[in-house]
């Protein structure tokens, strides 16, 4: 059942969806690129994992999906939380740590939660989000319900036992769940090769008789065209798939590792920073005549715009109470 | 009232949870075809249905984490430990997941879910299978943590456990399944979770105990009278979120106190008990507090050890004469 490659449909690309990848590309990298700075300023702390260079792959996955439709990520998960929809002041006031957050400053950059659009939270334990991922499929089942559910992790989770055990589960009752494994190559510091005894990560789905595929993680039409594809079937026919979209990380692990340069060369950041998805996809977008520089030019600034705007948002945002302290640990 | 056996008490109040709400749904090893490793899910693959009584795989952290999931999309589920020594696998999933999502998400996503299943001292089955587990779990916040002693109670406080909108850690225990007790058949009967409960009043010593330890706290009570010491028995039931109070004016009115505990003493729950009476009821003491607790020791296998690892009837009869001054 699994296959390495298939052959992309030529998608159609007219100037809307084009506008839509692209402003929703950029606004991701440019709302990481403020967080950068935010940080460097002290405005956020704690862990920030930059998603930076991985930007077509939430896009991409998204742009197939419903808006009732869920998705779930791991602690780099600023870029799916906002393909998702939800609203870049109340991300940053989050990464501020401000009451006006998406979880009133108590979760922070790893902890991202939206139940306005389905969002079902970024997670910090390797792995821990995959069986939340079967149960969220295991749900839409039991309710009768045709959504589906999104699933971005690293590689660095697939050598957890949670991976082996979520992949044989959703398998095993045909589950509505995509799993993303968002392939950059590097557990942290870890390269793939030193972690894993089959580097190809879409092979796994043989082994439980799933759908498995490899695309390529910087081109935002072939994920749009593969995680189309498995959202049907998991729609239609709750069967689950495994995605290994292979793509990059242009930064460090997180901003304690800015540059990333101590487990990898700086030829090959280099070399993969030409595959820089954004410029790549508007490069072919003017070539084709589906956008014009002038697009390109607005798209620009209207995310500079929003990002300003959600900075502006967080700073004014007032700290939690201090009896926030105590309020949520329970739920009455 | 009827008159039934603690896992029939259990397995009432499943059905009638079931039967209550249709999100109520049942999730474990061994649930369905088999019965029950320990029959508590007896006969509810053949009312329920494979929808809602659901066999799994042998992966702790994966179908604990498939509940998780499950409640935060509105689902209510019961997810069975075979036996509570297997939690330890999916610890990440109730500590890191369960306990936390609900403060995480800034009231987004609570956690309406029971993990129930047998712990603490069995018969002989040595070091693994043989332990009190409670202590894993009374740590975090965000957990709430039942052990029921009666039928009764484990009916009531199951049904509570499962109306929950929390994370709720419910460990029965497997040397009481057989018990019997009256249980009030009315479905309406619940046990608010967090009330301790006085199951033999006294005058002079307050003894708190759970599970095993209290149904030998009464065997040493009636002994005790005998000798002219009136002992007062409190049953915590919940230990998270714990009624001090109901120990605290225990205390105030026989100004001593002896904890008992089945596990290892160190950082254990008598530890926190007899902590939460110095400081709340430290001038109304009359002897410094007495624990009796499990030893410091895994548990043995062999018969004559494994006697010793527990607190036996003399140790709990002697710190009550001791903090009784006899």
């Amino acid at each position: 059942m699994a296959q390495a490659k298939t052959i992309v449909l030529a998608p159609r690309l007219d100037g809307e969806l084009a506008r839509r990848l692209l402003s929703q590309m950029a606004l991701i990298r440019r709302f990481e690129e403020k967080a950068a700075e935010m940080y460097a300023l002290g405005k956020i702390g704690g862990f920030l994992h930059l998603y930076i260079g991985q930007e077509a792959v939430a896009v991409g996955a998204t742009s197939t999906t419903r808006p009732d439709d869920y998705a779930v990520s791991s602690y780099r998960e600023h870029g799916h939380c906002l393909a998702k929809g939800s609203d870049p002041k109340k991300v940053m006031a989050e990464l501020f740590g401000r009451s006006g957050g998406l979880s009133k400053g108590k979760g922070g950059s790893m902890h991202l939660f939206d139940k306005s659009v389905n969002f079902l939270g970024g997670h910090g334990i390797v792995g821990a989000h995959l069986p939340l991922a079967a149960g969220a499929g295991f749900a839409i089942k039991y309710q009768g319900g045709d959504q589906v559910v999104l699933c971005y992790f690293g590689d660095g989770a697939v050598p957890e036992g949670e991976f082996h055990e979520s992949m044989n589960l959703m398998a095993l009752w045909k589950l509505p769940v995509i799993f993303i494994c968002e392939n950059n190559r590097y557990a942290m510091g870890t390269a793939i090769h030193r972690a894993l005894a089959q580097t190809e990560v879409w092979r796994f789905a043989e082994t439980y008789g799933m759908h498995g595929e490899a695309v390529d993680g910087m081109d935002v039409l072939a994920v749009r065209d593969c995680v189309g594809r498995a959202v049907e079937r998991a729609r239609k026919d709750k069967a689950p798939t495994l995605i290994e979209a292979r793509t990059y990380r242009f930064r460090g692990h997180s901003m304690r590792d800015p540059a990333g340069s101590v487990y990898r060369t700086k030829e090959e950041v280099e070399r993969e920073k030409q595959r820089d998805p954004i410029a790549i996809f508007v490069e072919r977008c003017l070539k084709d005549g589906v956008l014009a520089d002038a697009d390109v030019k607005a798209v620009e600034k209207d995310v500079n715009d929003l990002v300003d705007e959600a900075v502006a948002f967080a700073e004014s945002s007032p700290e939690p109470a201090p009896e926030e302290l105590f309020t949520d640990v329970y739920k009455d | 009232m009827a008159i039934m056996t603690y896992r029939e008490a259990l397995n009432l109040a499943l059905r009638e949870e079931m039967d209550r709400d249709p999100r109520v749904f049942v999730m474990g090893e061994e649930v369905g075809l088999y019965d029950g490793a320990y029959k508590v899910t007896q006969g509810l693959l053949k009312a329920y249905g494979d929808k809602r009584i659901i066999d799994t795989p042998i992966c702790e952290s994966g179908f604990t984490g498939v509940g998780v999931g499950a409640a935060m999309l509105g689902l209510r589920p019961v997810i069975e430990m075979m036996t509570f020594n297997f939690s330890i696998l999916a610890l990440d999933q109730i500590v890191n997941s369960a306990a936390k999502m609900c403060y995480m998400s800034g009231g987004q996503y609570p956690i309406p879910l029971v993990v129930r299943g047998p712990g603490g001292p069995a018969a002989q089955l040595a070091a693994q299978h043989s332990q009190s587990m409670e202590t894993y779990f009374y740590h975090v916040p965000g957990l709430k943590v039942v052990r029921p002693t009666t039928p009764a109670d484990a009916k009531g406080l199951l049904k509570s456990a499962i109306r929950d909108d929390n994370p709720v850690i419910f460990i029965e225990a497997e040397t009481l399944y057989a018990v019997k007790g009256e249980v009030p058949d009315d479905p309406d009967f619940t046990i608010p979770l967090g009330k301790a409960i006085i199951r033999r009043e006294g005058t002079d010593v307050t003894v708190v105990a759970y599970m095993g330890m209290m149904y030998r706290a009464m065997e040493v009570a009636e002994e005790l009278a005998k000798e002219g010491i009136s002992c007062e028995l409190v049953d915590p039931r919940t230990l998270r979120p714990m009624d001090t109070d109901t120990i605290v004016s225990s205390v105030r009115k026989t100004h001593r106190a002896v904890v008992l505990e089945a596990g290892a003493g160190f950082a254990g729950m008598g530890s926190e008990i007899a902590s939460e009476i110095t400081e709340e009821a430290f001038d109304d003491l009359d002897a410094p507090v007495e624990r009796v607790t499990g030893e410091n020791a895994p548990m043995p296998y062999a018969k004559n050890l494994e006697l010793l690892k527990t607190p036996s009837k003399a140790k709990i009869a002697d710190a009550i004469r001791k903090v009784c001054y006899r």
